[in-house]
Parts: structure tokens; sequence; C-alpha cells
């Protein structure tokens, strides 16, 4: 391995790639060499994403269901989440995403710490379980009495031919609540992505737009692409409050379901994880007129960036005025807390193998404590997410993408309202405003750096080895694995139960979380004295 | 409160299952073929099921969990998954080199009908297994039983294709642990030790879910049964598989396979089933029972004595797995507790039978509740009806604990957090004296807690 890494560090990447490679069959070689790619900022390389997970690799991702479920569906209280199919899926999906939420009262509606299913039998694929869902639709109802209930459905619905949404319409008709299903397969797709999207559908198709109420405020606005892991969404909640900017919903974190219903009333749409929610943002704007346009709230920069995008779109001197008072609130603690936590970190390095946006996000608070990111990738991301939203139409849509439906969007013939001119978007555009466009993580990482897609086990060890970083961010299937390395691993998906790492406040969290983790006195301890200098010393005694 | 919406009121449910006392089978086969040393356990399916079970495992043993999946796509789900699985056997063979891939199957390869032992006796043949290494397989459809049957599954599994008979017998044991923890089957493994026996214990999970931290991930730990005795369980004198719904089936394919008596005895949880263990152990093998487990047993009778007073009479919610249950019942009853209400999810006919017989004279108006519906939620809404002073179960019972303000003590799977339960054991008498500790504490951390000033008091 000495053509990997020289002494000093620096390190070969083409020689890093063929050593990552080289451990596999011929056939998974060139497949795998596709998805690995090292950065060039002058001519951002091609990567295959998004292509079938290889069997027999071990890989990070989960399912369709997960993503449709677990991720988008999970964090909204008060809806009933009835999972259709066998136990297993229902019970894994049950509380383990950390979805916080806030229920306005002690008696508001909160079915987060439930977990719903018709536990299907042998019987019910054999002859169908439309007839349980039926019942346990009936059932949920009769105790709860929700305003909406979603129905997933599992691998072998699919598969037995169960009409989750003729069920659904069915028993929406005959209860008069909101009832719709969710064709979420686990086999559906190659990745978690999938059923993002279609989650994403079936909120547009059926609830999105079915409340026109009008609200107070000036400056009105949806997050999109936001999940509330570890309090995430509080904190932005808050921020926006101050700042004087009203948000009518977040898709999905700390959300309900009238604020979905609701959303299409707000003005502009401010995209955080553009991975799994770009398709909500592109059909509501069809649909009804409103811009999206990226922001992060994931490190203090980016924070500030995102706020004065915001305050730049509506153009408004007061709010523009507010916003930068907040700003000037919050950088001082923020430069005090770097500054600190910069001297024990600052040259340390980090990887980042997690999720559809957070490998991108998260770069922004180790650069802003001095640390560099060496190597990154997505878990179920796209080429876009990689490459910027610009390589859209070169994206090659293959057998597994076409399965999942695309909706035909139209303007609504009555409630379509562009909310900017023509005239005031190319004016923004020209002062630097982005709309419907995404930088890929390429975009933001060092020339030479590896980016690698859909990271397989074997990999991820080999990248250790070589690297030998001072923290790997993945999730929890990976994280002890690292550790027995000697590396510490901090989760991003759970955040390992700490956070919240948005905003500034957030960004303040996770530069001490790091600082906590890279400075840990554990690692040094892992060798036992005997075991440091295995030379033995003569020794003699008086025996 | 967490859980605002469990009514009092209990209505009859037959479709709807809320909060389930159960998962489904492949993460029980996956848990499984871990405790074979060298093994990658494969799950026959679409990826989700790997990464949820592997996420589950990891989060209860906070350890590596590796697991390989077929990765079904939608093609595969309609022509079969014949190819993904002859594509991973080669792929894992290459790049993760285990002397053993365990395959189990999911709710979507048994629908769609997989026979996974042809795929599987056709890669033999095709020469797609390099020699000296293995593929097993089990059966594990999410549809059947629960996490407890796809355990049970795949050690039959371990039976159907190892177990061997020589003619001539081995002078070994064979020990079928069922669902227990590393620490458990580490103990049940010394109790056996000390009575002059070495057993074959299968599956032996210690070794491989609390592996030491040196630095370096061992992919394939040292510990695990090996395939050697594996293959040697045929040639023991007799096995003795602890729970009738984890271990049985195996037990009984041993049998059938090797003519090797077996003998079914509940898992060692609580004094009187570690003490029909150890008397079966001590009858069959001719061993007489060494001075240093009497003193073991003596110890955990005397702190019974002495604490009696603080367990006399209180109230107990409990949920889990049938085998652990039964035997945790029996010591409840035994130290003078109260079992009231019990759920498993996990289908067992013979279950409220054996908790009937077990509490007849001090419970009779028990309430327990099997298979179907069998849930948390009407665990819940029982406490609501008649309130106790304790609950016992997994992770997912703290949301009943906090806001009926119940102590939980934490016991079964999974258990996501807290730590200590792959390191202590809660079988044999030591286990015993760990779970009576820890009912104890949670009994008088609650009396100081919830007592006046002037009645708070130093010695208890």
């Amino acid at each position: 391995m000495d053509n990997v890494s020289s002494k000093n560090n620096n390190f070969n990447p083409t020689a890093v790639k063929d050593e990552l490679l080289k451990i596999y069959p011929v056939k998974v070689l060139r497949k795998r060499s596709k998805s690995i790619v090292i950065n060039d900022n002058e001519a951002t390389p091609e990567i295959q994403a998004n292509v079938r997970t290889i069997p027999g690799i071990i890989s990070q991702r989960g399912c369709s269901y997960a993503g449709c479920k677990g991720v988008v569906l999970g964090p909204t209280r008060d809806i009933v989440n009835l999972t259709h199919g066998p136990i297993g899926c229902g019970f894994y999906s049950w509380l383990t995403r950390r979805n916080q939420t806030r229920p306005p009262t002690d008696s508001s509606e909160n079915y987060m710490p439930y977990c719903f299913s018709t536990d299907m039998q042998e019987n019910e694929i054999v002859f169908g379980g439309e007839k349980k869902l039926r019942m346990a639709i009936q059932e949920a109802y009769d105790l709860f009495h929700p305003k909406a209930i979603g129905i997933f459905s599992t691998c072998p619905v699919g598969l037995i031919g169960d009409d989750v949404h003729a069920v659904a319409r069915e028993m929406s008709a005959t209860l008069g609540i909101n009832i719709f299903g969710f064709s979420c397969e686990g086999y559906k797709g190659v990745s978690q992505s999938a059923g993002h999207h279609i989650a994403n559908n079936q909120l547009f198709k059926h609830v999105i737009g079915k409340n026109d109420q009008k609200h107070e405020g000036k400056f009105k606005i949806n997050l999109l692409g936001e999940y509330n892991i570890g309090g995430d969404a509080f904190v932005i909640e808050e921020l926006l409050k101050r700042c004087g900017i009203t948000l009518v919903t977040t898709f999905s974190g700390n959300s309900t379901y009238d604020q979905f219903a609701n959303s299409h009333m707000a003005d502009l749409n401010a995209v955080m994880c553009h991975r799994s929610i770009n398709y909500v943002a592109d059909m509501i704007e069809k649909k009804f007129g409103i811009p999206w346009i990226k922001v992060n709230f994931i490190g203090a920069a980016a924070t500030a960036k995102a706020l004065r995008k915001i305050a730049a779109y509506f153009g408004d001197a007061e709010l523009i005025n507010r916003v930068e008072h907040v700003i000037a609130d919050e950088l001082e603690a923020v430069r005090l807390a770097q500054e600190d936590v910069r001297t024990r970190c600052a040259g340390k390095r980090a990887m980042l193998f997690v999720g559809g946006s957070r490998a991108h996000h998260y770069q922004e608070l180790f650069k802003e404590i001095g640390m560099e990111v060496v190597a990154a990738g997505y878990e179920f991301g796209h080429r876009d997410d990689y490459e910027g939203r610009a390589v859209l139409p070169t994206i090659k849509v293959d057998a597994d993408s076409r399965n999942i439906e695309e909706l035909d969007v139209e303007a609504d013939p009555l409630r379509y309202e562009p909310r900017r001119t023509v005239e005031q978007i190319e004016t923004l555009t020209n002062s630097g405003m982005e709309f419907k466009d995404y930088d890929g993580l390429m975009n933001d990482m060092a020339e030479g750096s590896l980016v690698i897609d859909d990271i397989s086990h074997s990999e991820m060890e080999q990248l250790i080895d070589i690297y030998k970083p001072s923290v790997f961010c993945a999730g929890i299937k990976e994280k002890y694995a690292v550790q027995k390395m000697g590396v510490p691993c901090k989760q991003l998906h759970s955040y390992d139960y700490g956070g919240p790492y948005a905003g500034f406040e957030g960004a303040i969290n996770y530069y001490r979380e790091i600082d906590r983790i890279v400075n840990s006195r554990v690692w040094a301890l892992i060798k036992a004295p005997w075991q440091k200098y295995p030379e033995l010393q003569a020794c003699y005694t008086t025996a | 409160m967490l859980l605002r919406h469990t009514p009092e009121k209990i209505t009859d449910r037959n479709s709807l299952t809320i909060n389930p006392a159960k998962t489904c089978q492949p993460i029980g086969a996956m848990y499984a073929a871990l405790g074979i040393h060298g093994c990658l356990p494969h799950s026959h399916g679409s990826q989700g099921c790997c990464a949820y079970h592997r996420s589950t495992l990891t989060r209860h043993y906070k350890e590596p969990v590796m697991a390989a999946t077929s990765a079904f796509t939608e093609g595969s789900a309609v022509f079969g998954g014949q190819a993904n699985l002859i594509e991973a056997f080669q792929n894992i063979f290459k790049i993760y080199n285990p002397d053993i891939i365990a395959v189990h199957t999911t709710c979507l390869s048994e629908t769609i009908g997989d026979d996974v032992g042809q795929i599987v006796r056709a890669a033999h043949d095709d020469g797609k297994i390099p020699t000296g290494k293995h593929v097993i397989h089990c059966n594990t459809p999410s549809y059947v039983g629960s996490h407890v049957t796809g355990f049970s599954n795949m050690v039959k599994g371990m039976v159907n294709y190892f177990a061997e008979s020589s003619g001539r017998r081995n002078g070994r044991i064979n020990i079928i642990p069922g669902w227990v923890e590393p620490s458990d089957m580490r103990e049940i493994r010394r109790l056996v030790k000390e009575m002059g026996i070495n057993p074959i214990i299968f599956p032996d999970t210690s070794g491989v879910l609390d592996a030491p931290q040196t630095g370096k991930h061992i992919f394939y730990p040292k510990g695990g049964t090996t395939v050697s005795d594996l293959k040697n369980t045929g040639d023991s004198r007799f096995t003795i598989a602890l729970g009738e719904v984890a271990s049985k089936a195996a037990g009984e394919a041993l049998t059938a396979k090797c003519q090797v008596p077996c003998h079914t005895l509940d898992l060692p949880i609580g004094l009187e089933a570690t003490d029909r263990f150890i008397d079966m152990i001590s009858k069959l093998a001719c061993v007489e029972v060494p001075g240093s487990i009497n003193e073991e047993r003596g110890q955990l009778v005397d702190v019974i004595t002495d604490m009696q007073q603080y367990l006399y009479g209180k109230k107990v919610a409990l949920f889990g797995d049938p085998d652990q249950l039964i035997s945790l019942t029996e010591f409840l009853i035994s130290i003078d507790m109260r079992p009231t209400h019990i759920v498993t999810g996990t289908p067992y006919k013979g279950f409220e039978e054996r908790i009937r017989s077990i509490t007849k004279d001090v419970v009779p108006d028990i309430n327990i509740k099997n298979g179907q519906c069998a849930d948390m939620f009407l665990l819940h809404q029982w406490i609501k009806n008649d309130p106790v002073d304790l609950l016992i179960g997994n992770t997912y019972g703290k949301y009943i604990a906090r806001d009926e303000d119940i102590p939980l003590i934490r016991f079964g799977f999974p258990i996501m957090d807290r730590i200590g339960h792959t390191y202590f054991p809660s079988v044999g008498y030591k286990g015993a004296l760990r779970l009576l500790e820890k009912i104890l504490s949670a009994f008088m951390d609650r009396q100081d807690r919830d007592s006046k000033e002037e009645s708070f008091e130093l010695v208890m």
C-alpha cells in the first residue's frame, strides 16, 4: 500500500481507488469503479449513482418503505400511519428516527409514539389482506377518530395485489376522513430515495392544497426537506419567528396534516434536503406558482446565507434589516465557539457517508472548525446531488426509476398565482438569487478528494485504514465497526441522540460535539501499556 | 402524556395491532446465525429488511452486525431471486470470505416462492460455493410466527445442514440456549463447565456480540459455535433445549437425524428454572453438583429471604418473548410478587396454560394475551384499569412507564437505551441475583423518591 499514501499524508487518490476496487470480482469492479470518482474542480466528473445495489455487497442502504413511511411521513404527528404488512416493517420504523414533535396542548393529537400494523398472517398472504386492512382502518377510526390515515404497503402487499388505494378510497367515503395509500413496497426503486418520491407524490395528490385558509404574516414560506432530527426544526422555527418570517408548513419535521393541506398558501418554498423533496417543490411551483430556492440551515455561515436569501427574495427593507440583526446577534457566540474548538480540531480529517444531503450540508460545519473532509458520498443520492442540478437533462432514466410514478402536474385553474412576475424573477436572478437550483456535493469538495456513491462496507474499512480519519460520519449499522477500528463514528441520521445541529445554536452544539469526539481520551487507551511495546524486556528474579 | 390516545376502556380488536410485542422472523434468524463462528448471515429479499435487522440488532448489542442481502428490485420480485442469490454467493465469498453463509428468507422471497434449498444445491453443483465453504438456509416468512420463531428456524437449519453421527458418542452434551444475550450464553457455559462438562452450545453469540475494543475490526470475531462442533452435535450424549419456542424444534430435529435424546427445559431464569437445569444435567450426566454452585444458589436464596418484605405482593406487568416470560413469571411468583398482566405477540399455543399453571394459586385472575393483537396497547389498557408496581419488558415499555409513573426494568429484546444486558447475565443463580437487585433497586429508589422528608430513611 506504499503508493497509496506517503509519510506526509499526501494521498494519491487514484491509487486509493485502485486499492478499494482490487478485492472485487471483475463484474463488481467494473460497476463500483463508476461510483468512485476523484473530485476535479475544473471539470466535474460524472458519477454513477441511484443504481441497483449489488447482491451480496454490504451496503448502507435501506428500502423504499423506510424512505416513505419512516422519513417523510414519520414526523407528522396527527396522521395515523398504518403499515399494511407483516409486523416487522412497522416495528422497525417505530420511533427509531427520533421524530420529535411539539403538540400545542397536552390533549392535541400525537400518534408518533404509536405503531399501527395489520400484522399480516399467512392466511392474508394467501387469500388477500384487503379485508383485514379495511377492518384495521375501521378499528383505528373507532379508537382515535383521526383526521387522516396513511396506509403503507410492504413487499408482500404489492406481490399479492392488495389494492391499498381502492381500500383507502372506499374507507374514506365510509368514514368521511382523508385516507390515502402509498405503494412504497420495499423492492421499489434502488434505495430509500424511491420512497421519498412516492411519499411526495401522494402528499401532493391527496393533501397539499386541501385547505385554503389565509395566513396573517407578510413573509410566508414553507420549509421543505427538514425532518426535525434532534430538534433541528425547533431551532429553525424559532429563528424564522425572530426574523418575522411566517412558517406555513415544514415538510415534514414537527408537522401536521393541516399544515400540509395549507402549504400552497405560502409565497416561497425553501428546500433543505434537495434529494428527498425536490419533487414537491417542483410540483407546487407548477400547480400553484410558488418559486423555490435551495437553502441550508446546517452551519453558521450557511444559516446566515439562507436567511439573507429568503429576505432578499421578499426584498423588504425591514425584513432584511431584522434578519441582519438576528444574524449579528448570533454570530459573536458562534465566532467564540469556533475559535475555541478550532484550536483542538483544525487540520483533522473527516469522512461523511450518509443520507442524500447530509454528507453535503455537514461539510460546512467541519470547515468552520478547520477540519478537512477527505472523502464523502451519499447512501441514496442521485447524480444531481453530486454534480448539481444542471445535469438533470443528461440523467438516463432506468427501469427502476421508471417504476416510480411521475405526476403530470398542471397549473391549478383557480389557484395558480405566480408569486413573482417574470421580471421580478429576472431581477432577482441577476442579483445572484438562484431559483430551482442546487450545487452538487462535488462543487464544495476539495480537488482530489474521493466521492463515493453507495459506499460498501469493504470500501469503508479500507478508506479508514488508509486515511485514518479523526472522525467518520455514518449511521448505526456502520458505527461500531468504525469504532472497533479505533476511529470515532458520528451518526448523522440519528445524531447519536444529540442535537440540535441546525441554525447558529446547532452549529455551536456540533462544534463542541466534534471537539469531544475527536479529542476523547478513550481512543488513546485502546492499547494496554504492555501492548504498546511488543518487545519483551529481560527481567531478573531472585527466585 | 406520550400515549395520550390510549383509552381506559378496552374494546375488541381483530385486525389492528398497535404497539406490537413482537417483531418478524428474519431478525431472529440473523441473530442466531451470528452465533456460528465465521458466519455471514444473508437476507434473501429486498435490502431494507437487512438494513432494518442490522440496525435493530446493532442498537441492542452496540456491536458491529455484519450481514448481506440479495438486494431485490422490482425485477427480482417478478422473476425470482435465484440470480441475485447466486451472484451474492460469489461476491460474498470473494469479498468477505466467510466460512459459512447462513441464508434466511423474507416475506418477499417467500411470497414469490423462491426455493432457497434448491438454489443452494444448484450453487453447490455449479461450483459456485468454494471447497471447504458452506451455505445453510432456513425459511423465515415474516407473516408466520415472530422473531423467536425465526431464531428457532435458523438453529434448526444448523442441525439440518451440519449435525452428523459418526456412530460413536463423543461424551459431550449439547445445549441450545434459546434467544438470550451473549452474557447468558457465557454464563450457561460457565455453569456447565463448573460441573465438569464441556458442552457444545449452539448458537453461541458470546465473543461475537460482546467483542473487545482492540483498535481492529475483526469481521468474524473469535466467538461463535464452530462448524466442527456443529457437526459433533450429532455424537453428543444428549441435548438440553432451553425454551420450548426457541429451542425445541432444533433439539427434536437432532433427535430425528442423529438419535441424540433431547430434553426441553424452561430457560434457566430465576431460582426454580435454574434448579431444574442444574438438576437435569447432574442426573443425565451423572455428575455431582459442585459446592461452588450450591454456594451461588445459597447466596441467591439468602438475598430473597433478607429482602422479602420489599417484594411481597408487588404487582408486575410483563411483555416479551414466551420462553423468557414463562421463567420470569415463575421467578416472580417464587419471590412472592404478583404477575398481573402479561402479553406476548409471539404465537405459542401452550403459553396461556403454562402461565396459568404457574400463577393459579397467587393470581387466579391474571390477564394473559398471546398471538394476534396481543400488543402493548392492550397491556397499557390493562394497566390503566388495574395499576401495577413494576413493568418488565424491552425498551418500548418506557412510554407506558413514563405515562403511568411505573418503574421499568428492561428485559428482553430489543433494549436500545441501556447497556449491561449483553455483559451481565440474567440466567442462572447469578443472573437471578442480578434481576433481584434490579427489582429491589427499582422499588427502593421509588420509596426514596416518594417518601415524605420525615420518613426519608438512611437505612432500608
